[in-house]
């Protein structure tokens, strides 16, 4: 038997409501079929399962709020009989605790420890409480999140966990013991959240994650000037003779370049956790993409190194639409192994990234604009340029690697034939 | 200018509509024709492509993209559209 568990779809993502099952008891499952709808913080999510097998029995009605981690269902694998496995199935874990198959001696846990178990394909870090901050309160990220959205004061909390510190359980605890326990299951209404609620939502995802990169990640940052003449004067080209309805953007160009230099960066495409670095086996690019009511997602686009520019603008404009539309797949939640930002639109200089964890580096691109330049000769011209920026995770890499990446980044956009 | 030109209030009315479908917070009073439509509506490179393709669609225009660049304004954009035969 195994358990379906709820899994993160991002380091922003502590908790989410079962909107809908979309398999019974006694159904057979397979690898990658969409399960279970979930509702997070930002947008209602598909939930694939990553195993084969069928439902024994569905342990979260939908309506209900859980934390990430939570068994949603329990499972017989192929071939498995029921009767055996029910003989050693383990009872409800109480809600909000951590699952019960979690080690013992674990550090700290953060509910994304738990699912790094089997359901999502993302290592998510389990972040121990950072060493030279024993005078402080001893706390895991998770805890601090859900103390703060709870109200309650980290400092007259106990810690259950190792050197007395504080853990999500400890938390959801104290808030249970309140008269007024505001991590109340929700209601099945409070499912269809009113927009307001949901904007309240995304921002405290993007405050939650946006922390943790200010709070763990030494950042460093690097800028490159790239001329665009001959980006510009190809993708002209290119857009004269489509219909509007196949022209490429600029955007395509620049994250396809990246997909491109990350193959000789894997210190830059990856996640860090639990205090080592996992290089991405795919160039999965998280876009980032604004939200017109306020916010900002970045959902993954896959293999971005491996698709025709033809092929990538129109995956490109679906992502941006589902975005808004808030109808995402998890593994475009889960998957991005860095992330592009593209603020130029908006006629920024140029923009420097806040990483997004557990990624180790955002790449940004300013407008591209006419502006003075030298040539190789030493003459003084005007050309189009963007200025390009990187931020990076100094525990993966260093500053040296980094400016290799954007000169690579830089000379790629001068070849945009092969691109 | 072979077709019969939609009279100007129809035109205005098919681009704030085809605005509205990428922009839905867009209030039409509240748009000053003659100021560059980009900084008065949030539009980024994406929405502003997807706004042309709306417009090519519903008034069967073809817009080059060497053209973009004569289309600042609203006026820019009914006047150009208008002498397509839009």
């Amino acid at each position: 038997m195994f358990e379906f568990k709820l899994p993160s779809l991002g380091a922003d993502m502590d908790e989410g409501t079962l909107l809908e099952w979309r398999v019974q008891s006694g159904d057979a499952v397979h690898k990658g079929q969409v399960v279970a709808v979930v509702d997070t913080a930002k947008a209602a999510i598909d939930i694939e399962i990553w195993q084969d097998g069928t439902v024994l029995a569905l342990q979260v009605q939908a309506g209900e709020k859980v934390p990430v981690g939570t068994v949603l269902a329990t499972l017989l694998a192929p071939g498995e009989q029921a009767g055996a496995a029910l003989a050693s199935d383990t009872p409800r874990p109480v809600a909000g605790l951590a699952p019960l198959s979690r080690p013992p001696q674990e550090p700290a846990p953060s509910p994304a420890s738990a699912a790094g178990e089997a359901t999502t394909p993302v290592p998510q870090s389990a972040t121990p409480v950072v060493p030279g901050t024993q005078a402080r309160v001893r706390i895991s990220p998770a805890a601090r999140l859900k103390a703060q959205t709870l109200g309650l004061d980290v400092g007259s909390l106990r810690g259950s966990g190792p050197d007395g510190a504080i853990t999500l359980a400890d938390v959801e605890r104290a808030s249970a013991a309140q008269p007024n326990p505001s991590s109340a299951p929700a209601t099945p209404a409070a499912a269809t959240a009113p927009a307001t609620d949901r904007q309240t939502e995304i921002r405290r995802a993007i405050a939650s994650a946006m922390s943790r990169s200010k709070r763990e990640i030494p950042h460093y940052y690097l800028l490159e000037t790239i001329p665009m003449a001959r980006a510009q004067q190809w993708l002209a080209q290119a857009n004269e003779g489509r219909p509007i309805t196949t022209r490429l953007l600029m955007a395509a160009l620049q994250l396809k370049a990246v997909a491109l230099a990350l193959q000789r960066f894997p210190e830059l495409n990856g996640f860090y956790s639990d205090g080592q670095f996992n290089p991405a086996k795919a160039a999965h690019l998280g876009v980032a993409i604004s939200l017109r009511q306020g916010g900002l997602i970045a959902p993954a686009l896959h293999n971005v190194d491996q698709l025709p520019l033809d092929t990538l603008m129109p995956a490109l404009a679906d992502l941006v639409k589902r975005t808004r539309a808030g109808s995402l797949r998890q593994s475009e939640m889960a998957d991005a192994s860095i992330t592009v930002t593209n603020l130029g639109d908006q006629g920024v200089e140029a923009v420097i990234g806040v990483i997004h964890p557990p990624q180790v580096a955002i790449v940004g691109f300013g407008r591209v604009a006419a502006r003075p330049w030298v040539d190789a000769a030493g003459g003084l011209c005007v050309v189009p340029t963007v200025t390009a920026s990187l931020a990076a995770d100094h525990r993966v890499s260093d500053g040296h690697r980094g400016g290799l990446f954007l000169a690579e980044l830089r000379e790629l956009l001068q070849q945009p034939q092969d691109l | 200018m072979a077709n019969a030109p939609m009279n100007d209030a129809d035109l205005r009315a098919t681009v704030i509509a085809t605005l509205q479908s990428i922009a839905p917070e867009v209030e039409p009073e509240l748009l000053r024709d003659s100021r560059p439509l980009r900084l008065q509506v949030d539009l980024d490179s994406m929405d502003w492509l997807n706004f042309l393709i709306g417009l090519s669609e519903r008034l069967k225009v073809a817009i080059p993209e060497s053209d973009y660049g004569q289309l600042v304004t609203l006026k820019d954009l009914m006047d150009y559209l208008k002498a397509r035969g839009g």
